[in-house]
């Protein structure tokens, strides 16, 4: 990204980022609320337009994108089976035509089976829990096949089980070669999971190996000091 | 018995090309009606039923009453508030349902207004409540295109719509699959209204598009089962409601559009999904511990 600013409304969201993810980095963003995580993946997928500057992904175009919204971004009361939804994964290739062959049939069953769904799969969407619904959409991302993925908040309210199958569904995409990008309010979780860490703070953000981004020492001290407004992360700029 | 129920279609052709003229629209606008509610655009139905008529009464003005010319004229007016609200929505801070708020109440003066300029009360009536035993050789054919255009782009849509619908922004990133989908489902209810109309009257289309859409809702919860629902529900308001247009002499449209009506109220009690008088079950999802 060069020199990236986004508006939304009248309001900069995101001014003058510069950031680059490397081919095969595992990332995490954090940054207070409202500091433009989710407006920064929007952009890197295109559903956003940058107001300046541009977002250029090497090797590749935004198909093969895997973008995974925030949970409230899909109408879960829709009536679609879980076996529907997870094979909607394969949009790229099978279009609003093709049937799906054998060996597509097969790789959505073994997608559910990972996903610890395969006894659902001709239930409605609406019917699963939180977690279970998670673990959906990530058995649709691995079908997907995509070479980047951008996550937006995939832990929030979820449990310690799928919070762990999500874990290791993303260690392996990451072992499979995927750059792969996430937003978390979570940061010891950033701090264990992602070597590499972008903090947005408007003007003052940065990008680098998470220990140094959020040092213990940092986070120790932005706790002791909620002074620094709402945000959640240290206000500061950093080295 | 047989007499009440049957002797009207098999005594009057009218009677005939009426359930015909029914059952054709119903098998358009019942999908239509589904997506339409799913999508949690029900009123955009009402919408565009105002929308279309300016374009319908530029039609009648120029070329007196000719169904095409009225059709032709309100497929373009349909067309024109459907695009022309989304834009301003899109390009300035009033929300959709504000803009196509404005947008149709201007649409029904000038409406009213262009046909009274010509006719008499009479021309205003049929326009706004159709007269759905006037339909003849050539209306028919038209229905029955329009239904036909209208299955035929929901087999190309389908796919692309069910993933609009769930979740907007997964096909967002791919392409523009799913923006066009969402473009194709507010042209099918404009197409749809039109048929509507030559039967139902422009105010009472929309009632053929979301009442049995709302009815199967109540019975049905997989997609499929709406459809089919829906269909069944539509044709059998239809019939009866043409029967009782005739024993009772009240006009047709009203007449359906009444029976669907009784069918809502009993679903909204008895409803096996989320009727009132059902035992309730909590369709939330069970919380993982």
């Amino acid at each position: 990204m060069r020199q990236l600013s986004v508006d939304i409304g009248s309001h900069r969201v995101i001014d003058q980022l510069d950031v680059s993810f490397a081919a095969g980095s595992l990332s995490a963003i954090v940054g207070a609320n409202g500091s433009g995580k989710t407006t920064l993946l929007r952009t890197i997928t295109g559903l956003l337009t940058p107001t300046t500057g541009s977002v250029t992904i090497e090797a590749g175009t935004r198909r093969d994108l895997g973008y995974l919204p925030q949970r409230s971004e899909v109408d879960r009361s829709f009536p679609i089976t879980v076996h529907d939804f997870v094979a909607s994964g394969l949009w790229s290739r099978c279009g609003s035509w093709r049937c799906l062959s054998a060996q597509q049939r097969s790789a959505i069953d073994r997608a559910l089976i990972q996903a610890g769904l395969r006894d659902r799969q001709r239930c409605l969407i609406g019917s699963l829990s939180g977690g279970q619904f998670q673990r959906m959409v990530f058995a649709r991302l691995t079908l997907q096949d995509p070479g980047a993925i951008l996550l937006d908040e995939p832990f929030n309210a979820v449990d310690g089980r799928t919070v762990g199958i999500m874990l290791d569904t993303i260690a392996r995409w990451h072992s499979q070669g995927r750059t792969i990008i996430v937003v978390s309010h979570d940061l010891p979780l950033a701090l264990h999971h992602f070597p590499q860490t972008l903090l947005l703070n408007g003007t003052a953000s940065c990008y680098g190996a998470t220990r140094d981004i959020l040092s213990p020492s940092r986070l120790a001290d932005t706790r002791a000091k909620p002074a620094a407004g709402a945000a959640d992360i240290p206000a500061v700029g950093i080295a | 018995m047989l007499e009440l129920l049957a002797g009207p279609f098999l005594e009057f052709g009218f009677m005939r090309r009426a359930l015909a003229g029914c059952i054709v629209v119903t098998l358009g606008a019942v999908p239509t009606g589904v997506f339409l509610l799913l999508r949690r655009m029900s009123l955009i139905g009402d919408v565009m039923a105002h929308a279309i008529l300016p374009g319908v009464a530029a039609g009648y003005l120029l070329a007196g009453f000719s169904i095409l010319a009225m059709t032709v004229g309100g497929l373009l007016a349909g067309a024109a508030v459907a695009l022309a609200a989304g834009f301003v929505a899109r390009k300035t801070a009033l929300k959709e349902d504000a803009s196509l708020a404005s947008f149709y109440l201007i649409s029904l003066a000038l409406g009213v207004a262009l046909i009274s300029i010509k006719g008499g009360g009479r021309d205003l009536l049929h326009v706004l409540f159709g007269n759905i035993f006037a339909l003849d050789d050539g209306t028919l054919m038209l229905l029955g295109s329009i239904t036909s255009a209208t299955l035929l782009t929901f087999a190309v849509i389908y796919r692309p719509l069910v993933l609009e619908c769930v979740d907007s922004a997964y096909l967002g990133v791919l392409g523009r699959a799913g923006a066009l989908a969402h473009y194709a489902l507010l042209m099918l209810v404009v197409l749809n209204l039109v048929a509507g109309f030559n039967a139902l009257g422009t105010l009472l289309a929309v009632g053929m598009i979301i009442l049995p859409a709302a009815i199967a809702s109540f019975w049905c919860q997989s997609l499929a089962g709406m459809l089919a629902t829906g269909l069944a529900v539509a044709v059998a308001g239809s019939y009866l409601g043409l029967l009782l247009s005739f024993h009772a002499d009240l006009p047709g449209g009203p007449a359906i559009i009444l029976t669907l009506g009784g069918a809502y109220f009993v679903s909204i009690l008895c409803g096996s999904v989320s009727g009132l008088l059902m035992p309730r079950k909590s369709t939330a999802p069970i919380p993982e511990s």
